[in-house]
């Protein structure tokens, strides 16, 4: 009896995340496509790069994290400051270039049902999982001074990304809820080489050693866990 | 030479003409507005977005006395393998993994434009 009780509450939940699933990729095809690029490849033409509006998401599964994705569409906050693509929202200024805010579109909010729904769906879209090793990344410690050491004096990553809100660069996107935003095993993948998931990004390949990248992570991580709520 | 060297020899020929096909060769002035512009700025005066924290500010590429003083191989250098390579900050990174050999030379030519300047003069 007990068997048939199991049984049937695991097709009970097979058929809601089947149709979580369904009703996801509905969303995304009806609302989300318009922005984003769902189903590959990546630029690989600056014009191309300079017309994207938001990320590709065509491996969202391999990249983001399910449950920070599933919140994170309820109440959407920008991650890069100055946009998708950095010059198209770029003005110059008294001092030097600005941000120019008022060309930036916020991103639309989903309702909770829809969040869950749209977040199954991309969990699904696992583009480049060859580039993925699991267990790549092993957790380990690190104190905040180093890995703020690492990544401003030694390294220079600091110069396009944020480490706090209003301290670091702005082309790039925040780097202190990378640690709840993304998967480690996609963060040590794309550390060794950004131009293999997307040729013709800004970001530069820094030649980290395997070492620096699980330092990173390490970094990554206390920070998100140090800005949690 | 035997069948699958010149196989072997064939697959790498596609692969390096794929690649050639898949990356085309983009102009200096929309490559420095892609990647550059984030620390150099619009008008390549070295005042970009990125600039307000950075513990060294970048050079600026209109600046006839400084851009003088570096030889186009220095350039070269620089944009290729990063500040480190020719004893500057490490917070100009190497770019050798998104522009070809090439695409660096010519921005070694527009950087010229920029500055109004040559090696020296």
């Amino acid at each position: 009896m007990m068997r048939i009780k199991n049984a049937g509450a695991a097709l009970a939940l097979g058929l809601f995340a089947v149709t979580a699933w369904a009703d996801g990729e509905a969303i995304l095809k009806s609302q989300c496509g318009a922005c984003h690029n769902l189903t590959g490849p990546a630029p690989t033409t600056l014009q191309a790069l300079w017309d994207r509006k938001g990320p590709d998401l065509f491996y969202a599964g391999n990249k983001y994290q399910a449950a920070w994705l599933e919140q994170w569409l309820q109440k959407p906050v920008r991650i890069r400051p100055a946009g998708m693509f950095y010059a198209a929202h770029v003005k110059p200024g008294p001092k030097g270039d600005e941000v120019d805010a008022s060309t930036l579109v916020p991103h639309p909010a989903l309702s909770a049902a829809d969040a869950k729904a749209v977040t199954a769906a991309l969990m699904t879209r696992k583009a480049g999982s060859e580039l993925i090793k699991a267990g790549a990344y092993t957790p380990g410690a690190i104190s905040r001074s180093s890995g703020e050491m690492m990544f401003d004096k030694f390294k220079g990553c600091l110069a396009c990304h944020e480490i706090e809100p209003g301290y670091g660069g702005l082309s790039g996107p925040e780097v202190y809820t990378a640690g709840r935003r993304l998967r480690e095993d996609y963060l040590v993948s794309y550390l060794r080489n950004p131009q293999a998931w997307d040729p013709k990004i800004f970001m530069p390949n820094k030649h980290l050693s395997d070492t620096d990248i699980q330092k990173f992570i390490n970094y990554f991580r206390l920070l998100s866990e140090e800005g949690a709520p | 030479m035997n069948k699958p060297s010149v196989l072997a020899i064939g697959v790498c020929c596609m692969a390096l003409l794929w690649g050639a096909a898949a990356m085309a060769r983009e102009k200096a002035a929309d490559n420095y507005r892609t990647y550059c512009v984030q620390c150099h700025g619009l008008k390549g005066d070295g005042k970009g977005i990125n600039i307000r924290d950075m513990s060294v500010q970048p050079r600026d590429h209109t600046d006839a006395k400084e851009m003088s003083a570096r030889s186009d191989a220095d350039i070269y250098k620089v944009i290729k393998e990063g500040g480190v390579a020719i004893n500057k900050s490490v917070l100009m990174p190497p770019w050798s993994d998104v522009f070809s050999d090439e695409e660096i030379k010519d921005l070694v030519l527009y950087l010229r434009e920029l500055c109004k300047c040559s090696y020296g003069k």
